[in-house]
């Protein structure tokens, strides 16, 4: 496979996904033949790419896809909520396959054939007007691919049984992959596992509800199998079915829809069986990150780079002595490195779109599922942030996104009740605020009940009773971000685990940006994200300690302050200042970073009030060397674990120097 | 594939000499200032400024347990990189570029010299004398990342 080709096509394919999501969410509230058009273009130009590139699953896909567009197109088929959610099926598996071609650099053998059925199925039933559920065909085939197949006949010839062996874990089992696992080692103690559904992979991931489903190929007896088992706890049922020549299907090519099966067994896992790859090696090729550039930032880029090459010659022709048009030189020079330092940057500006084109879809699941009319409004989508940050900020949105529309908007009935529309709102917005960028994610639900979250607190030990009475709300509202901290009553697929805003914090904050909780009463929610506009380039406080220099980012320092050394008290063995009323704790970052200790005997104590969570924190320097803008290197994976050094910088005169990652530091 | 030629940067520390496949290697560089990193396991010199990239540098006399060595005129920071890993390695001093058969090289003995046989490719026989061909890749890791996850 050619890979020049292969990073092109992965990124055009992603885009092509993305646009037949977004308009086939359109094509729901706005069954316009434009926007089938859309969908049909996108659908057949991803066909025509995977073709090209040999996916051949991919194309086969897209090519029934096409054929049911087609009649919707004719106007032979009336577009229907059955309809659309079997395409955005297809779109899923679609991407999923593209997945795979990205992380193993080829396509994976996935079950599209009971997708494609059902995309035929929709075809006759509207075409014929013959049948009325295709739901309810519920044809039994054993999916196997050649290779499985090759092992199953000649184990047939053998004269070894194949077992299908289904098995149902209790409902309360809560090792679900291990108790799985155990079951594998027993099996595989006296046979091979040939098949499993899910996929192996999925079962360690734990990705499975309480049954799975495996073929075994042994020569032991069906009482065997069933007593081997039984020395497994947590299990609630096994089912064995013996699998004979006749029963087993191979999976061709071209998937037909009346494939000659006969019904001998009960399939339950749906669409997306994922089954091991067929050779057994897996394949990781990782593709590079790409990004796509406007030829015109590019071309500023350009420009600015050969009049680098001007200043350069300009330099070298000066006399030695005109000191005036050295001077000159370099004021031309630091106008034009800081255009480019612009120019680059902007270069690495993505609009947030490319984050934000997933929403609408997630949030059309999240309405099905939860039975709930939510519309998602989206402003700001050009807003540009950095690719990195890009890359990143999706996970934490997506948690906001879904605490909204689980806990935030309330039931249709209550909403009605309360006065409000059936149909709740998200809203996301972005813009750009200085240096930084907000993103914005609101509801216009029920918001947050004070008493609960406090009620939550008390009980999970995080306060006690007498202090939880003169908390302020901001106070009480932090608690959300704790770990394991949900107010749910109940834990349901979307959320309220309480495995959420505090992953969400922990993932803005190292990116350093922050995160804050608005709401109003039956009014709605906001949380407000702040966002650095790039990683790249901080200001940072420089600081000399033990005749070393560090960097202390800007965005952590609150104050400098210089004490006495009668200032400094002590309690409870830590030293500690009164700065305007409140007691804050002192580090000497000499002893925390073992450096050479300075004369004790010094009168004065500089310290850099740092804020680390909500608390503040003195850090005791030898000396302040001043703010200056500094470009953040990583210090290598080699030394990535080493915890409060958030990389390295280059000094102007060549030295490094560590920059130092407040929150982790003490 | 007996007659396979590989190509070793040659070193030494203290009296013996050492080899590193030159595929590994990125540059020799001069000493240049190096920057502490606190916390850092003890045979990790610091960073260094490698034409705008932040390199970590270790120290192999740290790492092989041997005695410290004044930094003289010949003291060379050698920059290897395995598996998008990029260290550089102080050396007394790096001598030249030696070819090696593949029948020269034969695996390291339990005891070789001071070191662990674990971070050995083998040993290089090159006219009368032996060079000992370090494997950098298990000299960086994994051991030693787990190592410095423990800190």
């Amino acid at each position: 496979m050619n890979n020049q080709y292969l990073d092109v096509f992965l990124e055009e394919a992603k885009e092509h996904i993305e646009n037949l999501n977004r308009y086939l969410l359109e094509l729901e509230n706005n069954p316009t033949k434009e926007i089938v058009d859309e969908i049909f273009r996108s659908a057949h130009t991803l066909k025509g790419m995977s073709g090209t590139m040999g996916f051949t699953q991919l194309s086969e896909l897209t090519h029934e896809m096409e054929n049911l567009l087609q009649e919707i197109r004719n106007q032979k088929i009336n577009v229907n909520e059955q309809i659309i959610d079997t395409l955005l099926n297809c779109v899923d598996i679609l991407e999923e396959l593209i997945n795979d071609i990205e992380e193993q650099g080829q396509e994976q053998h996935r079950d599209i054939s009971t997708v494609i059925q059902r995309l035929k199925g929709k075809n006759d039933v509207y075409l014929n007007k013959t049948k009325t559920t295709i739901e309810n065909t519920k044809k039994h085939v054993f999916n196997f691919n050649e290779y499985e197949d090759r092992l199953i006949r000649k184990a047939i010839d053998q004269g070894l049984y194949i077992w299908k062996i289904n098995v149902t874990l209790i409902d309360e089992c809560l090792l679900k992959s291990a108790r799985a696992f155990l079951v594998f080692k027993t099996l595989e103690a006296f046979g091979d596992i040939i098949k499993t559904e899910p996929s192996v992979q999925d079962i360690e991931d734990e990705k499975f509800e309480n049954e799975f489903t495996l073929y075994l190929v042994t020569s032991k007896e069906k009482e065997y199998i069933l007593r081997a088992l039984s020395s497994v706890s947590e299990l609630k049922t096994v089912d064995v079915m013996r699998i004979d020549q006749d029963s087993i299907e191979v999976q061709k090519a071209n998937l037909e829809d009346d494939a000659d099966s006969k019904d001998t067994a009960e399939t339950t896992k749906p669409f997306l069986t994922t089954q091991k790859p067929s050779n057994g090696q897996k394949n990781l090729k990782k593709t590079t990150k790409t990004l796509r550039v406007d030829i015109e930032r590019l071309d500023n880029l350009m420009n600015l780079v050969s009049e680098l090459i001007i200043i350069k010659t300009r330099l070298e022709d000066i006399k030695d002595n005109n000191y005036q048009a050295q001077r000159e030189t370099i004021e031309y020079l630091e106008r034009i490195t800081s255009s480019l330092h612009d120019a680059v940057m902007k270069a690495r500006m993505v609009p947030i779109e490319n984050v934000f084109n997933r929403f609408p879809r997630v949030v059309h699941d999240l309405s099905r599922e939860l039975s709930k009319k939510i519309n998602l409004v989206i402003e700001g989508a050009e807003t540009e942030l950095d690719r990195t940050v890009i890359d990143e900020i999706g996970d934490p949105l997506i948690h906001l996104i879904r605490n909204a529309a689980d806990h935030g908007i309330e039931d249709p009935q209550e909403r009605i009740s309360k006065g409000k529309p059936e149909q709740g709102t998200i809203n996301l917005k972005a813009y750009q605020d200085g240096n930084n960028v907000v993103i914005e994610v609101s509801d216009d639900g029920r918001g947050i009940d004070l008493s609960k979250v406090l009620k939550k607190a008390v009980n999970a030990g995080l306060v006690t009773e007498e202090q939880s009475k003169n908390l302020k709300d901001y106070e009480i509202t932090s608690f959300l971000f704790k770990p394991g901290f949900s107010t749910a009553g109940k834990v349901t697929d979307i959320s309220g685990r309480g495995v959420g805003l505090d992953v969400v914090k922990t993932k803005i904050e190292s990116l350093g940006g922050s995160i804050e909780i608005n709401f109003i009463k039956d009014k709605g929610t906001t949380f407000q994200i702040r966002l650095p506009l790039t990683l790249a380039i901080i200001q940072a406080l420089m600081v000399l300690v033990g005749g070393e220099k560090y960097a202390i980012p800007l965005s952590s320092i609150k104050e400098t302050v210089t004490v006495t050394r009668d200032q400094i008290k002590t309690v409870q063995k830590r030293e500690v200042i009164l700065l305007r009323g409140n007691v804050i704790p002192i580090a000497r970052l000499n002893e925390v970073l073992d450096t050479h200790r300075q004369d004790q005997n010094t009168e004065n104590l500089t310290l850099v009030i740092v804020k680390k969570g909500e608390k503040d924190v003195g850090l005791a320097v030898d000396d302040l060397i001043g703010q200056q803008e500094i470009v953040i290197k990583s210090l290598g994976s080699f030394l990535k674990d080493i915890k409060f050094i958030a990389g390295a910088t280059i000094l102007g005169n060549g030295e490094v120097a560590l920059i130092l990652d407040i929150n982790k530091l003490i | 594939m007996a007659d396979k030629i590989r190509q070793f940067v040659e070193f030494k520390i203290g009296q013996e000499e050492y080899g590193v496949d030159i595929l590994q290697v990125k540059t020799i560089e001069r000493m240049m200032p190096i920057t502490r990193v606190p916390k850092a396991p003890k045979f990790v010199e610091g960073v260094i400024n490698l034409r705008g990239e932040i390199v970590p540098v270790i120290d192999l006399r740290k790492r092989f347990d041997l005695p410290p060595a004044e930094t003289t005129e010949n003291t060379r920071i050698i920059i290897v990189s395995v598996d998008e890993i990029t260290v550089g390695m102080i050396v007394d001093s790096a001598t030249e570029v030696v070819q090696l058969a593949q029948e020269d090289i034969e695996p390291a003995p339990p005891i070789t010299s001071s070191i662990d046989s674990d971070y050995l490719d083998g040993v290089g026989k090159l006219e009368g004398k032996l060079l000992i061909l370090l494997n950098v890749a298990k000299l960086l890791k994994p051991q030693e990342i787990e190592e410095l996850a423990q800190i």
